[in-house]
């Protein structure tokens, strides 16, 4: 079995390595290659889902990928990059939603979950903390005395 | 008042059960075209190995037409080829077709091999065209009207009842307009 580990620990370190862009893909600006390495991350591979067109190996990801180089290297900006394929893919190419009325409740939900639970851990501890501060009635004292005596602390 | 706090994780289940019933069942990879009563991207695409006549966007205007996008290395193009045959034979609507990302031949011998339902045929090697169609697999098929917008995409396979409940009447009733 052993003779099994070194390969497979090969494969398992260089499979994330296959699907980054090839050596290929490199643009001579290395500003711009920059720039490109940041959009690849933040535009998504229409074909494989949650992946970045950055992370995928798909034939449409790197045709995506020239597209990124061809619009840096036309002069767009990062935001026009991204514009340029949204207006192909619609809101799906972008792998951060915009915030938009039909993302409210994506963008709102941990907000308003944030506020519940908080809100209710505050009552909660509030109520602990006001438990604490009543006093024992007379009746109540009584009883504890009643108690103390018997087990002999008093 | 607390005797409902009791039932409150209940709710909240129901609440996200039913949210997720709903949303299991669609399908992530069905994205909504952009193309969309938009007018069709502007193109001129050379012929694939064999033909003397591309394809662009020109040729389309005037009728209403199916734009096709297939490739010789798409499985589910072959499932549908019998399909976009049987169209062509009966004259109902002219295919046009763009061979995807094929290597020089490979899409001739493809379509000599399973026949040729296509008008005319342009060559997209490179792909780039396909991310104007917003293309994300093949096969995708476009439904273009005289006006050359694009009026429905179908994503995946003419099936006998695509063609039978969705693309005939969509033809026809643009024929119409």
């Amino acid at each position: 079995m052993r003779f099994l580990l070194l390969p497979l620990a090969v494969l398992l370190l260089t499979a994330p390595a296959l699907a980054r862009p090839g050596p290929d893909e490199i643009m001579e600006d290395p500003a711009l290659e920059a720039r490109a390495m940041v959009l690849y991350r933040q535009l998504r591979c229409v074909v494989c889902q949650s992946q970045s067109i950055g992370d995928s190996n798909a034939d449409l990801a790197a045709d995506m990928r020239v597209v990124v180089r061809e619009r840096l290297l036309a002069g767009d900006s990062d935001a026009e990059v991204r514009a340029y394929l949204q207006q192909r893919y619609g809101d799906y190419v972008l792998m951060l939603p915009p915030v938009q009325a039909n993302t409210l409740a994506l963008w709102g939900f941990p907000i308003v979950l944030l506020l519940l639970g908080g809100g209710i851990a505050f009552f909660f501890v509030r109520r602990q903390a006001v438990r604490e501060e009543t006093e024992l009635s007379a009746e109540e004292e009584a009883q504890l005395a009643a108690l103390k005596r018997e087990e002999g602390l008093e | 008042m607390s005797r409902f706090l009791v039932f409150a994780p209940l709710a909240l289940f129901l609440a996200l059960a039913g949210y997720f019933a709903v949303g299991l069942r669609e399908d992530p990879t069905d994205i909504p075209s952009q193309l969309i009563d938009a007018p069709l991207p502007e193109f001129d695409l050379p012929p694939i190995q064999g033909f003397d006549e591309g394809l662009s966007s020109a040729d389309l205007a005037g009728e209403v037409v199916l734009l096709n996008y297939f490739g010789s290395w798409c499985p589910p193009c072959l499932v549908e080829h019998p399909m976009l045959m049987q169209i062509a034979r009966s004259g109902e609507v002219p295919i046009y077709g763009i061979d995807w990302r094929d290597p020089p031949g490979a899409g001739t011998a493809w379509l000599q091999r399973h026949g040729n339902p296509y008008t005319r045929i342009g060559d997209d090697a490179s792909g780039r065209l396909a991310i104007e169609f917003g293309i994300t697999g093949a096969p995708e098929t476009f439904v273009i009207d005289r006006q050359g917008r694009v009026r429905y995409r179908h994503v995946g396979v003419i099936t006998q009842d695509v063609w039978r409940e969705t693309l005939r009447p969509m033809i026809e009733a643009l024929r119409e307009e």
